[in-house]
């Protein structure tokens, strides 16, 4: 059987218990009330810019809700496996460890997918109000599912080190918020006064900030999809490594 | 169709399984022996391609479980200790998951899944979720899962394991019918399951194995194994004690008591004998008493298990008393 075949089969069993526990259906109306609160009130100040654009009010928030909401969809995808003991099933399948973690990590990204895409209601508001710009919002919301893959990927690697969700959960909290702080103006003023402009390029540009900020502007820059991708890419890899060390024993 | 060389696993320093080596043939049940801890689950974890083993080989229908994983575990069918499954989905939803992990689709998995509920009794239960089972059903319901591929080869730890009497039976009587056309392995430290279900036993003691063989030939090994129990009436035990002492089959008599003018009295063997020898000849001896009883026993694997278990053991912590 292709590897492709047992991916899916991995995603599909994953997603359904997603929309089968009471957590996913929580996380997603509270990720909507939140971002509906911040966008329509006077901290986003949508309306009060009295712009037909969603980058300030809407989008910058993300980085941010992510915090929350992205641990809380991550926490349980390899905790819970070992916890369980199911781990000990999956493992013994014919079904390789890349195989496995590439599905379950798929599975939440799409179950993220499906909330951002819930946030619909947003696009057509500022549509009727106004001519907003279509494609810059697109890119917004592909850099924010990027951005989302990301803390998603970092959340499979703590999620992956305890069996303990609550700790996994805190844990890849934390990892995002240095992340997202890092590019964050208040922190990088306060690297700009030891005068080491390298300094600053390097911390910030290792933040998901500076590379969020251009798809905001709407500019869909390979270097910034590349960010992600490697940040993705590097966490499953790790997720991988670990879950291979707890069986070596 | 399971060959294990030399297998060793080592946590930190401590070693779980130490150099054991065996091999299952098609046809044959092996059960497999041992006091909690000792490393039975370990070494089907190892067997079963879950974790990596410090040292020697693992093969499975000629596939080596290091080089070639995927084609090893596709033969194997796994019952893990206590029988994990995810607890949000329906048993059917779990038994076509992992009929599909196991590449099977359409027609074919629906006839698997169908197969394997039939077998494991799980109709009534098909649409519950699998956290709101009784232990019993949990258990079957992830035996249906080892069984759904129809595999060559299974491994079962602890299969029996919070099942009542009845369905215990059921299980046993499962794995006795399967072990006719594949190779089975399972753990359990009820020893009539052995006795019920085996074809061959071996049994592992502090990662290493200690005993291998038969059921009958472990029972031989036995204290009690071929001693002839005879009950006579008027006679006293002196009497039967000089009388039996003479015999050429017998190492040594016991007269394990006397009342009301019976004697109950045990007959030792010198010796490996055909069946029936020394029964024969105490019976010969006891002309001309009114025998009451005379039976020869077959031996107890409870005994075998404990003796070969425990004797280590004690002389163990007798070191370390000595050492403190």
């Amino acid at each position: 059987m292709s590897a492709t075949q047992n991916i899916k089969t991995i995603a599909k069993r994953e997603l359904g218990e997603y929309f089968s526990s009471p957590l996913a259906y929580v996380v997603i109306v509270i990720f909507l009330l939140l971002i509906g609160f911040f966008t329509f009130s006077r901290a986003g100040g949508f309306f009060e810019r009295g712009q037909a654009s969603l980058d300030m009010p809407f989008f910058a928030w993300h980085p941010w809700l992510y915090l929350f909401l992205v641990p809380a969809v991550g926490m349980r995808l390899w905790a819970e496996e070992r916890r369980v003991g199911t781990l000990e099933l999956l493992f013994t399948m014919p079904i390789t460890a890349g195989e496995a973690i590439i599905g379950k990590f798929l599975a939440s990204w799409i179950f993220l997918a499906v909330a951002l895409v819930l946030t619909f209601p947003v696009v057509i508001t500022v549509n009727y109000l106004g001519t907003a710009d279509n494609g810059v919002i697109l890119c917004a919301y592909i850099g924010s599912w990027l951005m989302g893959g990301a803390y998603l990927a970092i959340s499979c690697i703590t999620s992956a080190i305890t069996r303990n969700q609550v700790i996994s959960f805190i844990v890849s909290f934390m990892i995002c918020l240095a992340l997202v702080l890092c590019g964050w103006p208040p922190v990088t003023d306060f690297f700009t006064r030891w005068d080491k402009p390298w300094l600053v390029n390097i911390i910030s540009s290792l933040s998901v900030m500076s590379h969020f900020e251009w798809f905001m502007k709407g500019v869909l820059d390979s270097r910034d999809i590349i960010y992600f991708l490697s940040i993705i890419g590097f966490s499953l890899f790790t997720t991988g490594v670990i879950l291979r060390s707890h069986r070596a024993g | 169709m399971i060959k294990v060389d030399n297998l060793s696993k080592a946590f930190g320093p401590k070693v779980a399984v130490n150099h054991i080596s065996f091999t299952v043939e098609r046809g044959e049940v092996l059960g497999f022996l041992g006091p909690n801890g000792a490393g039975k689950s370990t070494t089907m974890r190892m067997l079963t391609g879950f974790i990596p083993p410090t040292e020697g080989k693992i093969s499975v229908g000629g596939f080596d479980m290091l080089a070639n994983p995927i084609a090893a575990k596709r033969l194997i069918g796994y019952l893990p200790e206590n029988a994990p499954a995810y607890a949000d989905m329906t048993v059917w939803g779990f038994l076509n998951f992992i009929a599909e992990v196991r590449g099977l689709r359409g027609e074919e998995k629906k006839r698997a899944v169908h197969r394997a509920v039939e077998m494991c009794f799980l109709e009534a239960v098909l649409h519950q979720s699998v956290d709101t089972l009784s232990k019993g059903y949990r258990h079957r319901t992830c035996f249906a899962q080892s069984i759904i591929h129809d595999p060559d080869v299974l491994v079962l730890d602890e299969p029996t394991d919070g099942l009542d009497p009845n369905q215990k039976h059921e299980v046993r009587g499962l794995i006795r019918r399967m072990g006719e056309r594949k190779a089975i392995i399972f753990s359990t430290h009820i020893l009539e399951e052995v006795e019920a279900a085996c074809s061959r036993a071996i049994i592992i003691d502090r990662g290493q194995i200690v005993a291998n063989g038969t059921p009958d030939e472990l029972k031989r090994r036995s204290e009690q194994s071929g001693v002839v129990l005879l009950v006579v009436r008027e006679a006293s035990g002196k009497a039967v004690q000089e009388r039996l002492a003479g015999l050429a089959q017998a190492r040594r008599t016991a007269i394990v008591k006397e009342e009301n003018g019976r004697v109950w009295a045990r007959v030792y063997p010198r010796g490996e004998m055909p069946d029936g020898d020394l029964a024969r000849a105490v019976s010969q001896a006891a002309n001309g008493w009114t025998l009451e009883e005379l039976h020869t026993e077959v031996g107890r694997l409870d005994d075998v298990f404990r003796s070969i278990t425990l004797s280590d053991v004690s002389t163990k912590s007798g070191t370390n008393e000595s050492k403190s």
